[in-house]
């Protein structure tokens, strides 16, 4: 019978129905880090357990290092000092591989795990991070999970889990000049809703995800969890395993060849059935920023702010007037020309080299606007490196953006990058909740790298087409 | 690994009224910046208990003679806001086995049960009157009966509603799932020798 990659994974990992009802599934690849582990490995000692299958245990810091004098220790920051102390621990007494600092390998645990040939197709991975979906652009089953979550697979390399619903997203067509993975991911997110995930997994496909590079599909896969599903993937094909080989962890020689036959063939069947199937046009989607405190107020550029008053429904009126309060935002006006204080183009959703590439390509011989606070953070310490070999960082820093070290930074602030009152930020990370980017009262607009480079040089929120003179702009949206 | 039958809660209760009580009330974020959840216990309503420069409010749980409550009594939609674990584990921490409230977020009560502390609901007549007893009597000895889904106190009692699932679980010490998945053991290595990338 055909069957989804969804079904296949879960199947081929399924160990045995639990008394509860729920699915004792054995997680492949665990990924942990810094703010989520700790306590994890405190039960497991509480317990007296131990870790069950430590080579499939990854580690990596991210959150909470400093993005300036990174190899300085200790940081600043005592409690940050206090955390990477204790993964390093954690990691040299149960026997992990740990991608530190000073491995020269060290990123966002979404950007280590596919650089590193970790991540690969038809696998079950979990780490104790929402954005784990990201790993799914390589066919694999990825979710986030809860502190206990992680002491289990530690202790047992298995969780207990309740299996989802798959829905098929199909993007067709060919996407216009200007319009990036963050535009779809943006698009698919204030279409269905920012809780219209809940208990499904999405199957991403169609013409515009067969283009899409690797990094790209990454990047839609990311924010799955801003959709409200908790795993999202794309089927693998040639480009997944062209990014793949030779990469330190994937197979060599006949086992690669191996390996590329199952995950051929763990595609999902074209026949097989999906609970929901989703059409979506690629023309019909435009540079799309967020002008409220949900991934789902989403708008195109090219729109206006929403006009509480417009609305009939009571309760959607009242959380546009709540999000527009906190945003300080005109109701109805333009989205274009609000001015903005900070530009961050980074995270696990956008901190790619792709991703610094493409904005390079527009900022270079352009300027920062005065009174713009503009930072670029590499994912990962081989995404800084490849940068600086291909000259785009010093691109950044004479546009006048800093050009910082690999980490998540303002992405959740947990480390020295934050916002100060009630800044506003153009950002290329994936969450807009209220005080997200360190400071209370602190505003943020989601967009793709190319819109924060537009919004770095103009000073206020534009649409990037024009600025950059994309060609046939006008013809678009 | 056996856990324990929760069959019976007996304890102190005390009261912490309100609706909507969310896990950033519970244990304010800024105290997830930390590498266990041992010394959670402490910041425990962290921000409702003291005023801005640390000094204690008044609050039933800095009121020595609620010292020692191991049973929360509160409102509607109690757990409410993210999912963090530390909330629960902040209780637990702080000494608490079981929440009597009107209703939980489902989230939190979930994480509660992993923790082998059960949530149950009743109505709010019956909360007030046990949270006026514990007022009257702070020394009162309340006793939640998981099985009969029941609560005693003094010569009075009423019904609480765990949901069956949970209910079963806490009887049957599976309320954490460590224990049944740890005695999948040899499942999980058949599982994991069919899968190739598994290799040691
Ligand atoms: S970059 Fe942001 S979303 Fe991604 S792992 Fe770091 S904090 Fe989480």
């Amino acid at each position: 019978m055909s069957q989804s990659l969804f079904e296949k994974v879960w199947n081929a990992h399924a160990v045995r129905e639990l008394s509860n009802g729920q699915t004792q599934l054995l997680i492949g690849t665990h990924l942990i880090h810094e703010v989520t582990s700790p306590q994890a490995f405190g039960m497991l000692r509480d317990l007296g357990l131990t870790v069950k299958y430590p080579h499939r245990t990854f580690a990596t810091v991210d959150h909470i290092v400093p993005t300036q004098s990174q190899t300085v220790e200790p940081f600043a920051d005592p409690l940050a000092q206090e955390m990477i102390e204790a993964l390093r621990k954690n990691c040299a007494e149960f026997g992990i591989t740990f991608f530190d600092i000073a491995t020269g390998h060290q990123g966002i645990v979404h950007v280590v795990g596919p650089e590193q040939g970790i991540t690969q197709p038809g696998t079950t991975i979990a780490c104790g991070d929402s954005h784990t979906a990201t790993h799914g652009a390589f066919g694999a089953i990825a979710f986030g999970i809860g502190t206990t979550q992680i002491r289990d697979v530690l202790a047992t390399q298995t969780m207990a889990l309740g299996k989802m619903k798959v829905r098929r997203i199909n993007v067709d067509g060919e996407l216009p000049p200007g319009v990036y993975a963050k535009d779809v991911i943006l698009h698919i997110i204030k279409r269905l809703g920012a809780k219209g995930g809940i208990g499904y997994a999405y199957e991403y496909g169609g013409s515009v995800f067969d283009d899409f590079s690797m990094e790209e599909r990454m990047t839609v896969c990311n924010m799955s969890i801003e959709g409200g599903a908790r795993c999202g993937y794309v089927n693998p094909d040639e480009k997944t395993f062209e990014y793949l080989k030779g990469r330190p962890h994937c197979p060599e020689g006949a086992e690669w060849d191996t390996a590329v036959e199952r995950w051929k063939a763990v595609a999902s069947d074209p026949d097989c059935h999906y609970d929901d199937v989703v059409n979506i046009r690629a023309e019909d989607i435009a540079p799309s920023v967020t002008w409220g405190i949900s991934p789902d107020h989403g708008i195109f550029v090219t729109e206006s702010i929403p006009d509480p008053a417009n609305e009939s429904d009571p309760e959607k009126r009242k959380s546009i007037e709540e999000a527009l309060e906190y945003m300080k935002l005109p109701a109805g006006a333009p989205i274009a020309g609000t001015p903005v204080d900070v530009c961050f183009i980074g995270s696990c959703t956008n901190g790619r080299v792709s991703d610094f590439r493409e904005a390079a390509k527009f900022l270079k011989g352009r300027r920062v606007a005065a009174n713009v606070k503009a930072i670029a953070v590499p994912g990962s310490q081989i995404v800084d490196t490849i940068c600086k070999q291909e000259g785009i960082d010093r691109v950044f820093s004479d546009a006048g953006f800093e050009w910082r070290e690999a980490g998540c930074s303002m992405c959740l602030a947990m480390n020295p990058d934050k916002l100060v009152g009630d800044q506003l930020c153009a950002s290329s990370s994936n969450r807009n909740f209220k005080g997200r980017q360190g400071s209370p009262t602190g505003r943020t607009i989601l967009m793709s790298p190319v819109m924060v480079a537009a919004a770095a040089v103009t000073g206020h929120i534009s649409d990037a087409r024009e600025v950059f003179e994309v060609e046939n702009a006008a013809a678009v949206a | 690994m056996a856990l324990e039958k929760i069959v019976t809660v007996t304890g102190k209760a005390v009261s912490v009224p309100g609706s909507d009580i969310d896990t950033d009330r519970i244990i304010p974020a800024r105290f997830m910046k930390c590498v266990t959840f041992d010394g959670l216990g402490e910041y425990l309503f962290y921000d409702v208990r003291h005023h801005e420069d640390g000094t204690p409010k008044t609050h039933p749980l800095n009121d020595p003679k609620h010292a020692g409550a191991s049973i929360l009594l509160s409102g509607v939609n109690f757990g409410c806001g993210s999912s963090r674990e530390h909330a629960p584990q902040a209780l637990h921490k702080a000494g608490f086995r079981a929440v009597i409230a009107q209703s939980f977020a489902e989230i939190f009560f979930g994480n509660c049960a992993t923790l082998g502390m059960p949530c149950a609901a009743a109505t709010a007549e019956d909360i007030e009157k046990l949270a006026a007893a514990v007022e009257a009597n702070p020394v009162l000895e309340v006793t939640i009966d998981v099985e009969k889904n029941r609560v005693f106190f003094g010569d009075d009692n009423f019904t609480v509603n765990i949901p069956d699932s949970a209910r079963e679980a806490f009887l049957a010490g599976q309320w954490d799932p460590i224990g049944e998945l740890l005695e999948g053991e040899a499942n999980v290595a058949n599982t994991a020798g069919a899968l190739s990338y598994m290799g040691a």
